[in-house]
């Protein structure tokens, strides 16, 4: 591989390779319901990343065996498609998208009411259309989008987004650059009404109080993502407020 | 908001709610539902749909999603026979469990053994039944005894959400009212989704199901009841017209 010198990536005036300020998020798009067969769907937008969600049950599990007595099992699926990277990905799910995968379904295990539905199993299934950073949380946030969509009761919807540490600067959101280069990546998915936290990872190192800086970041960034989630559900509906 | 000795409805009626919204708080009377939870003695909504607020200070949350029944002891379903077993069948009433009908319940007798199911009921066959039986351990029990339940012989089953069930019978069933005056057919909406339509002739049957179709296409939009009256009206009305014109230029 070719050897690339690290870039800068805060610039003289404080902002970021593509011009945001370090507490400044990438532009959101959710859609809903773009497929026909799944029983739930979404697409979910964060810049240039993009996630398609497909969300199947629940339905009865087989084989009959597999089924947990107690409650519903999920069957979590990230992937990433050949064409979304620069370089095509070989489409075999890597040993990152199985661990992704279980990251996740542990995630989601945490907002869906699985015990209201024993013996049975939810199908959930991610495509990364296009990656440039966050695709782990645009893919949950994607999943959790297209279970509301299929009407599966949920504790709270999930909110995330990254923090990390570029050039000794706290910035929200990461892009590719800042990933690559940077000197911490941590991503934080919450369920932002419960002020429950349902994932968290740390890449790199940063100071208790780059730490305690960053969560509150990232809590900032999960409240406006929340509520462009809360929009999208209740825009479909908007006309039922006018009765 | 509705405010009552310490317990608070954080909602007006009829507003939209969404996974994780803090409905109320206090302590509440109300039935229990799978689609709210409770913690300490706060009441959250677990999926998007429509909150209705009652006087007494009860609360109960309508799913706006859903493409399956959630069973309930006591509801009337459709179902469709799925396979056969020694002793009943397994039946399809489009929730996430098959349900089971045991032969007893269709029979009034117990089975003679060797007995062959399938002179009763068949794969593909549609019956009209009660949940007898459904908790979290078992999957959903059916019965058939009762007035009018059993195999269905004719008419067109219709299918939609089992979320726009309410919809299609509408507040003290005023929408069933005007789809059965104005198209003079015997419709039986159950509570899975599906809907039994009979009529007398091809003309109505075809009204009343797009009819139905418009209800669960337009079903969160102001006013429809009135709309189709106006579309039933005007749909078999017109026709009339049409088929007295036609039999003019007959004669």
């Amino acid at each position: 591989m070719m050897q690339v010198q690290k870039p800068r990536l805060i610039l003289e005036n404080g902002l970021r390779t593509d011009g945001r300020r370090p507490d400044e998020m990438r532009p959101i798009k959710i859609e809903l319901g773009v497929l026909k067969n799944a029983d739930g769907s979404a697409i979910f937008e964060m810049g240039n990343t993009k996630v398609l969600a497909a969300v199947y049950g629940p339905k009865e599990m087989h084989p009959r065996h597999l089924a947990l007595p107690d409650r519903a099992s999920l069957r979590v699926r990230y992937h990433m498609t050949p064409f979304s990277t620069d370089e095509r990905k070989n489409p075999a799910p890597s040993r990152r998208e199985i661990e992704l995968s279980k990251v996740i379904r542990e995630a989601l295990e945490s907002t869906v009411l699985t015990e209201l539905f024993p013996r049975t199993v939810i199908d959930v299934f991610m495509e990364v259309l296009q990656a440039d950073a966050g695709t782990r949380l645009v893919s949950l946030m994607a999943a959790s989008m297209a279970l509301a969509d299929a009407g599966i009761p949920l504790r709270d919807l999930i909110a995330g987004v990254a923090v990390g540490k570029a050039d000794g600067i706290i910035v929200l959101d990461l892009n590719e650059p800042e990933d690559m280069w940077g000197e911490a990546d941590m991503p934080v998915a919450m369920l932002p009404s419960l002020g429950q936290v349902a994932l968290l990872q740390l890449n790199g190192d940063m100071t208790p109080e780059e730490f305690r800086k960053g969560l509150e970041l990232a809590q900032k960034g999960i409240n406006i993502i929340y509520n462009l989630q809360k929009d999208a559900l209740r825009k479909k509906y908007a006309e039922y407020k006018e009765e | 908001m509705v405010e009552n000795s310490g317990s608070k409805i954080f909602y007006q009626d009829r507003s939209i709610v969404t996974p994780g919204d803090l409905i109320a708080e206090g302590e509440f009377q109300v039935p229990w539902s799978p689609y709210f939870y409770k913690i300490g003695n706060k009441y959250y909504s677990a999926i998007t749909g429509l909150l209705s607020v009652k006087e007494g200070n009860i609360f109960e949350v309508i799913p706006l999603e859903g493409q399956r029944y959630y069973p309930r002891i006591g509801d009337t379903v459709i179902g469709l026979i799925e396979d056969i077993e020694i002793y009943g069948w397994v039946v399809d009433i489009k929730s996430f469990y098959s349900a089971y009908l045991p032969a007893s319940s269709l029979l009034g007798r117990a089975i003679a053994p060797g007995e062959d199911l399938r002179r009763f009921l068949n794969i593909g066959d549609y019956i009209l039944a009660k949940v007898e039986a459904y908790d979290r351990t078992i999957n959903p029990v059916l019965t058939v005894k009762g007035k009018g339940l059993g195999r269905i012989s004719s008419g067109v089953i219709v299918e939609i959400s089992p979320a726009k069930v309410p919809r299609v019978i509408g507040k003290n069933k005023s929408m069933l009212e005007v789809l059965t005056s104005e198209t003079g057919c015997d419709i039986q909406v159950a509570q899975n989704g599906r809907i039994l339509v009979k009529c007398a002739n091809s003309l109505s049957e075809e009204t009343a199901i797009s009819a139905i179709n418009i209800i669960q296409s337009e079903s969160h939009i102001k006013g429809l009841t009135e709309r189709i009256r106006a579309y039933l009206r005007e749909k078999l009305g017109g026709s009339k017209n049409d088929a007295s014109a036609e039999a003019k230029t007959n004669t």
